[in-house]
């Protein structure tokens, strides 16, 4: 019964999502205020049902309802409750129907919140989400329902894939998807702007939270995501260009770009075009990354679901989304008339010399990501290009932005002097080059990369400070002054600030942690002792234990540097008892230079164990500097000026509630 | 006139990338290259399945003139269980005797999915540690080699069988070289 009601709910979605998209569009052009007030409670009534959709599945999880195939596929009795709740969108069916609930979710929080927005924009905003939205729920009707039934019913299911039993996949996939879906925002704003033919600063402001919080969860998801890859796949790495990362990280580049245009068509009235078709490319990015994962176009160990026929009405749906939204750019694109001129060398200038090399960087990512589809296509048989492509097109790409990134925030509008503000920035310049020295006296035969990583990172940091310290007049107005400047920085100028300093700090530690990496793999005895970059990782054996639903192998390693004891690292090899699946959990200990690491693996015959041991530097400051970047954009989503403007009652949260419901 | 053809390029584009889309989806994405093909299958010799009966099976029992199938399959692999009926027709038939090769199984746990599901091969070799898998160049479990007489590799399946792959690919395959 559970499972026909949600079916039955996604049915009724549908029926509504049709109205939403074509009343309100119709009203608006005509004129109809009463056709346009369609469109509120219909995105209010898709979340509900969808609501009521999604509460069914996670039911029939939770009481493992196996007369349903879903249920089946991906779960088991003994499966703890957290993964049989994740287990909901562990799978294809699941997934999709999550991320079609966080897209009325966003389509509701416009009705709710949008009360000040233009009727119009508004109206047609919605119509174009449920336009989304219908695509989708016919997608999953047709080809993905996953409430069907199963026939006899199997007595107990297959289990979810061990890897994805974790907690942090458990929050990865929903993180990822408000990011995804979150564009959808930006996306439906554009078209509604293109169909209006207006783009103004209101339109910008409007667009700017949906975005940054799109951001925010983008940026975690993929982090998480990186996290999750460095502890569980037990290889050390944390980011592998695998098509699955890329399809995330592609509408990740985009959207940063996005966030920064918007800036400048809110406080410059210009590059309203270019604004416009970043909007549609982010969000058809996250569609691609869903079609690229989901049709088994390309291999990847991610994948879980691999099936043609899904392949076939996918690419319809972007064929429609993406072509349809780009002609439609094509038509009216023009008629955008940008007012704000602007020299080359002005923030302008540095904002829009950021976005090119950001698309770029997206459009190559994308290139290496399809390039072995591209090939396949034209008869050169399936290859994949690995991180070599991605390593020497996306580094080159990032040095210069990285390096006007400390530049550009200084900059005046309209137009400014180059050489002043070079001036200004010759303490990160000295900064950088004491960071560059120093690091390669210390790590002398690292790779010359490493030192420059270094050096772009106490650049951007150093200059970051700079524009600070400078805003506030630091040291050139009375130390309270200062101070009461600081205080009264505007929330969004603290973002840029904050996000800035993140990423340097990130930079820093991917710096360290893809140049100086030991590693040491090896078969040893219980007492040896393997010296890994001055650790001494003493093996203590093994002892195996029960999990909740799996088998435990636990090697033990003493690590000492120069005697002295430093930490006892647990190396877990676990093995599922429904699938026989092994999964590692790598014994890691974070120090501030960076984290000691300590795979298990199989057992040899002369009763040895395989294992891989690492000092992976400075890999906390990726995480803490990314955790700054998303804390940064939360803080710009708070805002005043999201507010301004938005009637009493909503006040306190009117731009982020919608993000944080 | 320029700038109106800067707004339509980005349409062009992705046209130009559905077309691509359109073409990729018609190729199966389940076909990965394999550097053996056409090359002689490479020296191994694998013993029975601890515990279990037969005495296993060599590189030369692939070199007898006949075309032979070989199935790479082990007891914690799911999709093997739902491959295991086509696996079954193919022996069956009879037109060509189908090895197994148990990738990196336990042989108690092996033996207990063969007495389960019944054992349709001419012959089983165990492959505890997985070395010859990786000679045969093996990417993951499922996958299904057919060998001509003269012990060449001429196909190889990646992924379970079904009836469709059986009809249309592993079929027509056995009966091209067995004339």
């Amino acid at each position: 019964m559970t499972a026909e009601i949600g079916h039955f709910a996604l049915i009724l979605a549908l029926l509504v999502a049709v109205v939403q998209a074509t009343v309100p569009l119709i009203g608006a052009h005509k004129g109809r205020q009463a056709w346009m007030a369609v469109a509120r409670p219909a995105a209010i009534t898709q979340f509900g049902l969808l609501a009521v959709a999604f509460g069914c599945l996670m039911q029939l999880y939770i009481t493992s309802d196996f007369s349903v195939l879903n249920v089946v596929m991906n779960s088991h009795t003994d499966k703890p409750l957290l993964y049989k709740i994740a287990g909901v969108w562990g799978n294809h069916e699941g997934s999709l129907l999550l991320w079609v609930l966080i897209l009325s979710l966003f389509g509701s929080a416009v009705a709710v919140f949008g009360a000040n927005l233009p009727p119009g924009l508004r109206a047609r905003a919605l119509a174009v989400q449920a336009m989304i939205a219908v695509g989708f729920y016919l997608f999953m009707l047709l080809t993905s329902n996953p409430f069907e039934r199963v026939f006899p019913v199997p007595i107990n299911g297959r289990d979810l894939n061990p890897l994805l039993q974790d907690p942090g996949l458990a929050i990865h996939p929903p993180m990822l998807y408000l990011g995804y879906v979150g564009f959808s925002m930006a996306f439906s704003f554009a078209i509604a702007a293109l169909i209006e033919g207006r783009v103004d600063a209101a339109w910008a402001r409007w667009v700017r939270p949906w975005t940054l919080a799109a951001w925010c969860f983008l940026t975690g998801g993929i982090a998480l995501g990186s996290w999750w890859a460095y502890y569980e796949l037990g290889w050390g790495g944390w980011w592998f260009w695998d098509p699955v990362e890329n399809a995330s990280f592609m509408p990740w580049l985009a959207g940063t770009a996005l966030l920064h245009s918007s800036t400048v068509v809110e406080k410059r009235d210009t590059l309203k075009g270019w604004t416009i078709l970043l909007a549609i490319i982010a969000f058809s990015l996250s569609l691609l990354g869903t079609f690229l994962v989901r049709s088994g176009v390309l291999t990847s160990v991610h994948a879980f679901a691999t099936d043609p026929a899904r392949g076939v009405f996918i690419l319809g749906l972007l064929i429609v989304v993406i072509g349809g939204s780009l002609a439609l750019f094509a038509w009216r694109g023009p008629a955008l008339v940008s007012t704000g001129l602007f020299k080359p060398v002005s923030r302008e200038g540095a904002l829009l010399f950021n976005n090119l090399v950001l698309a770029t960087a997206a459009a190559a990512v994308l290139l290496g990501t399809l390039y072995p589809l591209l090939l396949d296509a034209i008869g050169g048989g399936k290859v994949s290009v690995g991180p070599p492509f991605f390593n020497t097109v996306f580094i080159p790409l990032m040095i210069p932005m990285i390096i006007a990134m400390a530049i550009g925030p200084i900059l005046s509008w309209k137009r400014a002097d180059l050489m002043t503000a070079v001036n200004k920035l010759w303490l990160a310049l000295l900064a950088a080059l004491v960071a560059m020295a120093v690091v390669s006296v210390l790590r002398s035969e690292g790779p010359l990369l490493g030192i420059i990583g270094i050096g772009l990172a106490a650049w951007l940091g150093a200059g970051t400070l700079i524009e600070l310290t400078g805003r506030i007049r630091l040291f050139r107005a009375p130390l309270g002054e200062s101070l009461g400047r600081l205080r009264g920085m505007p929330r969004a100028a603290w973002g840029m600030t904050l996000g800035h300093l993140g990423l340097a700090i990130a930079i820093a530690g991917m710096t360290g942690a893809g140049a100086w990496k030991v590693e040491s793999i090896q078969s040893m005895k219980p007492g040896e002792t393997v010296q890994v970059a001055g650790y001494d990782f003493a093996f203590e054996g093994v002892k195996s234990s029960q999990g909740p639903n799996y088998s435990i192998v636990e090697g033990t390693f003493n690590v000492t540097q120069n005697g002295k004891p430093v930490v006892t690292l647990n190396a877990e090899k676990r093995v599922y008892n429904v699938s026989s699946r092994p999964t590692t959990e790598a014994g890691i200990h974070t120090m501030f230079t960076g984290d000691l690491y300590a795979v298990i693996g199989d057992e040899e015959d002369n009763g040895g164990y395989v294992t891989r041991l690492y000092f992976n530097p400075l890999v906390v400051w990726m995480w803490a500097g990314v955790l700054l970047m998303m804390f940064a954009g939360t803080l710009s989503l708070t805002d005043r000026r999201h507010r301004v403007g938005a009637p009493k009652k909503h006040q306190p949260s009117a731009a982020t509630a919608p993000a944080g419901a | 006139m320029q700038s109106r053809f800067l707004y339509i390029l980005p349409v062009l584009v992705f046209l130009v990338m559905a077309i691509y889309f359109a073409v990729g989806l018609t190729k199966d994405p389940k076909i990965l290259p394999s550097a053996l093909i056409d090359k002689p299958v490479p020296e191994f010799s694998l013993p029975a399945i601890e515990g279990g009966y037969g005495k296993g099976f060599t590189s030369e029992d692939l070199k007898k003139g006949k075309v032979s199938v070989l199935n790479v399959f082990a007891s914690w692999c799911i999709p093997c269980r739902a491959e295991h009926p086509f696996i079954t027709r193919l022996a069956e038939m009879k037109i060509a005797p189908v090895y197994g090769l148990n990738y990196k199984d336990k042989a108690a746990e092996a033996l207990r999915w063969l007495k389960e599901l019944g054992d349709p091969y001419f012959a089983i070799g165990a492959d505890t540690k997985g070395r010859v898998g990786i000679d045969w160049g093996v990417y993951g479990v499922p996958e299904t080699f057919i060998i001509d007489g003269r012990g060449k590799i001429r196909y190889k399946h990646v992924g379970p069988l079904n009836q469709e792959a059986l009809d249309e690919k592993i079929l027509p395959v056995i009966r091209k070289l067995s004339k």
